[in-house]
């Protein structure tokens, strides 16, 4: 078992990385990797949001599933803080930071100064932030799902074009939208810290996922009309308080042995024996992907005898990458009910809850999945 | 009619059992109305600020069961500061001072205290049933009070209150000579129970019929009261998790198949699914599940459990049945009358749960479906046109699209034509919640169809007034309408100021009217409370500038006046 390539995780530009994608991507892609550049959302490109730069990027982004991006997250976009837009786009992807291919930067700013104004502004909503917002939004990011929409090439939003409607970079969308002509930005800048004032504070990266969600299940509604306001969605605080304690306490009952571990299987297509890693060791779908790297790079080493490559004892890391993207293996779990789910889509706490076994597959075999997109799977 | 002797009157008058039947009757001339006033036991007060205790007890002497509630609605949703009000130990002291035999209490939204339920427990020799919803400010103390008290307690229903757990011995406080219960409530509960004291008091409850247990309870004592208790109509679990191979497992199986008489069923609050099988027996004859705080159930379990209940008349549960479980729940339950789906995830991150599909296919499956509750992930027009024409009978009709203002995902419009279809095919709706992306053109509906509707939740919708207005001109018989984050200002607001006279109550939150609208409107209907909710001294910087936006307001019709327990950030105009 030769150790693992993990000078890789150094330089932290994967093309699947749990962070923001689109904006390491931009960032790896300027280092000179042999990856493409994935400039998200064109905007670098062109000023305006035109289908063409768009459609050549969303192809690629379509295989690069953000799993950190389907994080714990409050769930609605517009309900991150501005601070924890900026804090995402800074330090999770935190390898952007020096010259940033999108620009980030601008917006970020722009971000940062109207969030001064509208965090100060306390939890009063004036409507103008909640609907305004909305109705901003509607016209803006309505446009820009249905355009995506189309970009994918599919007409209407069958669930199929649903789930290839998830796009990596969180902060790459947050960029995307805020950048935009005009009017949507300052609108949706003041939305969101005015919700996220009154949001329960675990959200991380949800916002700009779910700026992204709504194409998932019903595609391309406002995402920032999903931020938590207070009294939406109209749940009675005790049925709240009570359902996230049981989940807590389901927890401890269904995880045996021990409710400090949850063991379960990992086995990889091709590879002679299985192993078994502890889900409760991690807290993120990175610190997992990097486990199961560590785990499985034999096998993938051993492959790339099989695969013709040239029989060298040592791989660079530039070769390891090759078979990876060559090979393209997909990371999914059984879940509870014994379906066959990729990794990734829901948050890590559901995750875990519902994972029983976990299967490195090749994403040939991961087609049925309902993705027709090839997720790598990033031994970052 | 002066001929009837009075006692005849009062003896038909037994027969009327609903209020409105009774008030309708007290109107019909003095002599019906004195009649009426002194045969009268239960008094149902939607309002509890719309009179005061004082009058009522000086109409309605022979008082025995009393109904109240206090927080408006919306307060559910955390859109009502902790103190605004809803007191109920005025009532309880008034009560008890002017000597009313009272026997049954039932309150919502309203804020108890332990002093309230200690002088309640000594106050009434024949109480008999108290019902607790959504109510908070108490402690196990208070229930303790009430067990050691109330001689001949027969109810104690606790339903989603807020209640702090002094983990005291309050079941233990039932007196040995207490075997009168009939029902018991605590699922709310957080704390332990002595189990000891449970099962003695269960073992001596003969007439037992009803029995809810919260999550400390295990599956060993349920075992146990089971054994003793098989005459329960209604049950709800604790901790339903055991080996299925123990012996305790096995106890419980036979318990339960003994168990002949049991409806309704609810709980599971903590469970293990492979316990499942044990309630089979009884889902035959169950026409009430309530599932809807069983996270540990998932669809799969969730659906082969329905399978087995063919009776169900009303069906919670959470939205990890998934569109497929309800079409086995719209093939299985034909008896179908009242539907509520919760979402399970409560951060929206929805890995689609339920969507149209899962509610047309009940529509087609279940005819006498009139009551819905449907949080889901998206909705389209041509699914509620669909369930529209397949269920005619709605008086319910709450639709909670997790995303506010979405719009149907396939043809991009807005819902108005689908929420229009059922105002118009629903010809008995009462009570209708929106949501999702709505126009003004979905109120005109309202207005022109809804005849018969008593309460309407808006948020999230239309563009102007005019929705609105549509609704206050519209809808004879409204009641509650109650408005969040909507763009209606003052021209709605005043408009129709003799409306509110006839409605309950109407709140409005995060709209477009202002303090001078506000303002205007409580001068011109003295008989109208208006009340602004300024939390965090929003307005305290300038009280006087009539512009600005009025974040909570709160109206409602009463007959006493501004309330006198009003704390500082309600300022009633």
């Amino acid at each position: 078992m030769s150790p693992p390539l993990i000078g890789v995780e150094g330089e932290g530009r994967g093309n699947v990385s749990i962070g923001a994608a689109s904006a390491s991507m931009g960032c790896v892609s300027q280092n000179g990797l042999e990856l493409k550049e994935r400039n998200y959302l064109g905007l670098s490109d062109c000023s305006s949001g035109d289908s063409s730069p768009v459609s050549s990027v969303s192809e690629d982004n379509k295989s690069n599933l953000n799993l950190k991006a389907t994080e714990l997250r409050l769930g609605l976009p517009g309900s991150q803080s501005p601070e924890r837009i900026l804090e995402h786009s800074l330090l999770s992807s935190g390898k952007f930071e020096e010259k940033p291919l999108f620009p980030l930067l601008p917006s970020k700013e722009g971000i940062n100064a109207s969030s001064q104004k509208t965090v100060v502004s306390g939890n009063k909503r004036g409507f103008s932030d909640t609907m305004g917002g909305f109705s901003e939004m509607k016209g803006s990011v309505y446009n820009e799902g249905k355009w995506m929409f189309h970009i994918a090439g599919s007409e209407s939003e069958t669930p199929q074009s649903v789930a290839q409607g998830k796009f990596p970079g969180n902060a790459g969308i947050n960029a995307g939208l805020t950048s935009r002509p005009s009017g949507a930005q300052p609108n949706i800048v003041k939305e969101v810290p005015s919700k996220a004032l009154q949001e329960r504070s675990c959200a991380t990266n949800g916002t700009s996922h779910n700026e992204i969600r709504p194409s998932n299940n019903s595609s391309s509604a406002p995402p920032a009309a999903k931020a938590q306001v207070v009294g939406w969605p109209p749940i009675r605080s005790f049925r709240k308080n009570t359902l996230a304690t049981t989940s807590k306490n389901n927890d401890e009952v269904d995880g045996k042995p021990g409710p400090g571990t949850l063991f379960v299987k990992v086995s990889m297509d091709g590879a002679p024996y299985l192993r078994k890693i502890d889900l409760r060791m991690y807290s993120v779908y990175q610190e997992l992907s990097s486990a199961l790297e560590k785990m499985f790079s034999c096998f993938t080493i051993g492959q790339c005898g099989s695969h013709g490559a040239p029989g060298k004892e040592t791989l660079s890391e530039s070769k390891l990458r090759d078979i990876l993207h060559g090979s393209e293996y997909v990371l999914t779990y059984e879940d509870k009910d014994g379906d066959w789910m990729l990794v990734g889509d829901v948050p890590w706490e559901m995750f875990i809850e519902s994972c029983k076994r976990l299967k490195i597959m090749k994403s040939s075999d991961a087609i049925g999945l309902g993705m027709d997109l090839s997720f790598e799977f990033s031994l970052r | 009619m002066n001929y009837f002797p009075e006692e005849v009157l009062e003896h038909v008058f037994d027969f009327l059992k609903s209020h409105r039947d009774r008030n309708a009757v007290s109107l019909v001339c003095k002599s019906w109305y004195r009649v009426e006033r002194f045969s009268r036991e239960r008094v149902f007060i939607g309002n509890c600020y719309a009179i005061n205790p004082d009058r009522l007890i000086e109409r309605f002497p022979r008082l025995r069961s009393l109904t109240l509630k206090g927080k408006p609605h919306f307060a559910d949703f955390n859109l009502v500061p902790h103190d605004w009000g809803g007191f109920v130990y005025p009532w309880i002291d008034a009560m008890a001072k002017r000597g009313v035999n009272l026997e049954e209490l039932r309150l919502k939204r309203m804020v108890v205290s332990d002093e309230g339920l200690e002088l309640l427990s000594r106050s009434f020799v024949n109480f008999k049933s108290l019902i607790l919803v959504s109510c908070e400010g108490f402690t196990t103390d208070g229930l303790a009070a009430i067990a050691s008290n109330c001689r001949f307690l027969r109810e104690l229903d606790l339903q989603e209150n807020e209640v702090e757990d002094h983990r005291g011995q309050w079941l233990s406080c039932f007196p040995d000579s207490c075997t009168s219960l009939v029902s018991l409530n605590f699922a709310c509960l957080k704390g332990e129970v002595n189990l000891a004291a449970l099962e003695r008091l269960m073992a001596r409850s003969c007439n037992l019929r009803s029995l809810k247990l919260n999550h400390a309870v295990p599956l060993d004592t349920l075992q146990k009261i089971l054994a003793q208790a098989p005459q329960l109509v209604d049950l709800g679990t604790g901790s339903f998790v055991s080996d299925p191979d123990s012996e305790t497992f096995r106890r419980l199986r036979t318990a339960i198949q003994k168990c002949a008489s049991i409806k309704s069923l609810s709980g599971f609050l903590e469970v293990a699914p492979c316990c499942l099988p044990a309630i089979y027996p009884i889902c035959l004859n169950l026409t009430t599940l309530n599932l809807s705080y069983a996270q540990g159930i998932h669809g799969s379990e969730l659906i082969k459990l329905i399978r087995h209940c063919g009776k169900l008349q009303r069906l919670w549960i959470l939205d990890c049945i998934g569109d497929k479980g309800l079409g086995v729940v719209a093939s299985t339950c034909k008896e179908l009358q009242e539907l509520r789906v919760f979402p399970s995830d409560l951060h929206g991150d929805g890995h689609a749960a339920v969507t149209e599909e899962g509610l047309v296919a009940i529509s087609a499956g279940c005819p006498k479906l009139h009551s819905l509750l449907y949080f889901c992930q998206q909705m389209t027009n041509a699914a509620l046109i669909t369930v529209a024409k397949n269920c005619p009978n709605f008086t319910r009709f709450r639709l909670c699209i997790i995303n506010p203002t979405i719009p149907d995902p396939v043809t991009m419009q807005p819902l108005d034509e689908g929420f229009g279809a059922i105002v118009q095919s629903c010809k008995g709706l009462r009570r209708l919640s929106l949501s999702g992306l709505l126009t003004d053109q979905v109120f005109l509906y309202i207005g022109m169809y809804a005849e018969q509707l008593e309460m309407l939740s808006v948020a999230f919708a239309g563009d102007s007034d005019k929705g609105m207005l549509c609704v206050l001109n519209g809808c004879k018989k409204l009641k509650k309408l109650e408005i969040m984050d909507s763009p209606f200002g003052n021209l709605a607001l005043l408009t129709d100021v003799g409306k509110y006279e006839t409605m309950r109550s109407l709140w409005m939150s995060s709209c477009e009217v202002t303090l001078g609208g506000c303002k205007t409107l409580a001068k011109k209907m003295p008989r109208l409370n208006v009340e602004i909710i300024n939390e965090g001294d929003q307005m305290e910087a300038t009280p006087d500038d009539d512009r600005q936006k009025v974040e909570k307001m709160y109206l409602y019709r009463s007959l006493v006046g501004a309330r006198r327990d009003a704390p500082d950030f309600v300022w009633t105009l």
